[in-house]
């Protein structure tokens, strides 16, 4: 090869360099965000952990499509770093190291109460501010500091629902179901007291199933039998509500059939078909009376990325937001969780996905400490595929 | 009490259709078979694209499950077990394939299917109510469906010659190939047959029950659980085993509802009683 053939190729080449020594600078302003996700992505219950990661990730790439977000004086893009705990303690507790090895200072999740507990004491050790979807009250009350709680719990979702049914829908006796495990049975103990703290009469409250039950005609027929007016589905997941619906009805069920947690309105409508009318629970931003352009925006964007959208994500969405609006309000926060701490007690800023309404921390009541995002307390009925809305409350 | 026994012969049917693959494989390989919860889930998904989405006849979505299922058990048995067989002298080298299988689905159905719980529109309206009995028209059908395929299974297995070939195979693999059966190809059929029955199940009960990616392993466990009472590899007992195990989950959550989630407790002790007092299950020979 001769020197004249090889001047070009060693131009192009000098050219290169120098624009990657000019854009260097340029790309070094953009910082990175790392935030975590630790929860359940796989095995039955992969539709919670899924539909946070997604509504995560959906977000994220929604601001870096932007030039990322703006925190203080920086630019930064969001990075979401996902870890499948399979809804296992143990495994939840090396996410949660992990994300200490990796400098994480803020993480969704976990998704259940086994989970969100065990991963305490590295949150604590690691400096690391998580937000469980699981509602042991002794994670968010003092001394414990570190969890934020994502969503509203069913001790203050139960009560406002049976209350409502009680005094609209004429609501006298009830019965519960729940899944054999820690979150389930802990909703349904907590259900049964707001119920009987309500006066109402309590026809069953030991009644349980595998979570991997198929067929629910066993578990519901002697329920059925009881003919309360309203079965609550305690902590159900939503592969197991319309399963459970299907088989009330079929059985000749004929009263009202409720859960305070988050369903999707496509797998009811799979799965239960109009069986599952009448069905009532709990959605965040959920239904077009109360929600934002914004929050259509997301859901368009969320459903282009993933081919489906998720209606637990009208809920999930709130987390990731929430997480960067605090630290938009206190930047030092990045990497301190103490100056997180000391701003959720007066923070407050617009809330992008209802019509009215902001973000804030809450929590007092039932915590005595801001520890719990205020989620719009969305009671929704489903009809014919779709969720209206029945009422809507504050937490607090 | 019509309606607990009614429910425990509906569960029972189709836990015997469940079970009947799993035996099947094991009876003429000795591979337990960890994947066969993942194959009736694969099953039940072909149903929900083809009848859910694209609303083709009921029918024709269950043969394509069928017909997938086949094809997908033929090809791990021929490009998979067949080698670890030939090349490891240890049994567990098979169940190690097994489970691997197994993860892979998983993992696979997950990307392919997403998360989400799916289930198609009833192939029969209607519920049947008397006074002491309620049973949709579908768990009926269904019910009859698992029921004729067991007794066209069992049919098979006894007056046809592959039947005769994989009964001598579950019998003595090495006489069977001294008296001429082509076992490697007796092998592969018995497999995609095991895989086609999980399809061939997982299509009829999405109807009923749905599907989602994570019931995989649940399934499975209830079918060994099944085979366990019945006794391994004998298809008679898997038969049996899903019968037991359905009646006894239907008495037990009518009977014991009242001191909580027991009657799997209740189940496990006495399984765990009765394999220490008989643990090749209650017809536990090679069949044949």
């Amino acid at each position: 090869m001769t020197i004249r053939a090889l001047a070009a190729p060693v131009a192009w080449l000098a050219c290169a360099s120098a624009l990657c020594l000019i854009a260097a600078p340029a790309a070094a302003a953009d910082k990175t965000l790392k935030i975590g996700f630790v929860g359940v992505t796989s095995g039955p219950a992969a539709a919670w952990g899924t539909s946070n990661v997604r509504s995560m990730q959906t977000l994220a790439a929604w601001w870096n499509e932007q030039g990322g977000v703006k925190i203080g004086d920086d630019t930064y893009k969001i990075d979401v770093v996902t870890f499948d705990d399979q809804k296992d303690p143990k495994r939840a507790i090396a996410g949660m190291e992990k994300m200490a090895q990796e400098g994480i200072h803020y993480v969704v999740g976990p998704n259940v109460d086994d989970g969100a507990a065990a991963v305490r004491p590295v949150a604590e050790k690691s400096g690391i501010i998580y937000f469980p979807y699981a509602f042991p009250k002794e994670l968010y009350t003092k001394p414990a500091s570190n969890a934020v709680l994502g969503m509203v719990a069913n001790y203050q979702s139960g009560p406002a629902i049976y209350k409502y049914l009680k005094e609209k829908r004429g609501v006298k006796s009830i019965a519960f179901v729940a899944a054999n495990e820690s979150d389930p049975l802990s909703q349904r103990d907590g259900g049964v007291a707001a119920a009987k703290a309500l006066g109402l009469n309590v026809v069953a409250d030991r009644d349980t199933y595998q979570n991997d039950t198929r067929d629910f005609t066993p578990v519901l027929t002697p329920i059925v039998k009881l003919k309360p007016d309203l079965l609550v589905l305690s902590g159900v997941a939503p592969a197991n509500a319309p399963l459970l619906i299907r088989s009330a009805r079929e059985l000749g069920f004929e009263g009202l059939i409720s859960t305070e947690t988050a369903q999707d309105a496509k797998v009811l409508e799979e799965s239960a078909g109009e069986l599952a009318n009448g069905f009532i629970s709990v959605g965040g931003a959920s239904t077009p009376e109360i929600r934002s352009q914004a929050m259509d925006d997301f859901i368009a964007r969320y459903t282009k990325m993933f081919g489906e959208y998720n209606d637990e994500s009208n809920t999930k969405v709130y987390a990731l937001q929430y997480i960067v609006d605090t630290l938009k309000a206190d930047p030092k926060a990045i990497d301190d969780v103490a100056e997180f701490k000391k701003t959720i007690d007066g923070f407050s800023a617009p809330n992008p996905y209802v019509k009215s309404g902001s973000l804030h921390y809450v929590g007092m009541t039932s915590f005595g400490q801001k520890r719990q995002l205020a989620v719009p307390l969305v009671v929704e009925e489903y009809k014919d595929g779709k969720f209206s809305t029945l009422f809507v409350a504050d937490v607090d | 009490m019509e309606q607990v026994l009614v429910n425990g012969f509906y569960l029972g049917a189709q836990y015997a259709l469940i079970a009947l693959g799993l035996t099947l494989i094991f009876a003429l390989m000795n591979v337990l078979n960890f994947a066969h919860g993942q194959m009736y889930v694969v099953g039940g998904f072909i149903v929900y694209e083809i009848y859910g989405r694209l609303h083709w006849p009921f029918v024709v979505a269950l043969a394509a499950s069928a017909l997938t299922l086949a094809v997908l058990g033929g090809l791990i048995e021929k490009f998979l077990f067949r080698t670890v067989i030939r090349r490891s002298v240890r049994d567990e080298s098979t169940m190690l394939l097994a489970a691997g299988v197994a993860y892979f689905l998983d993992a696979a159905i997950l990307l392919l299917f997403g998360e989400k719980q799916r289930g198609v529109p009833k192939i029969v309206k209607g519920v049947f109510v008397s006074d002491n009995l309620i049973i949709p028209y579908d768990r009926v059908l269904v019910a009859v469906l698992a029921i004729l395929f067991i007794v066209a299974f069992v049919l098979m297995m006894q007056y046809t010659k592959p039947g005769r070939a994989m009964r001598a195979l579950a019998q003595d693999r090495v006489a069977a190939q001294l008296m001429g059966v082509p076992v490697e190809f007796y092998s592969l059929i018995g497999f995609a047959l095991g895989a086609m029955l999980a399809g061939l199940v997982g299509g009829l009960l999405v109807t009923i029950t749905g599907v989602n990616s994570g019931i995989g392993g649940p399934i499975s466990i209830k079918a060994f659980m099944m085979v366990m009472i019945g006794g391994a590899g004998v298809v008679g007992g898997a038969i049996l085993g899903g019968f037991i195990l359905g009646m006894l989950e239907s008495v037990g959550l009518s009977v014991l509802h009242a001191y909580g989630d027991i009657t799997y407790l209740a189940i496990f002790v006495a399984l765990m009683a009765f394999l220490s007092v008989r643990p090749n299950g209650l017809m536990g020979k090679p069949w044949g």
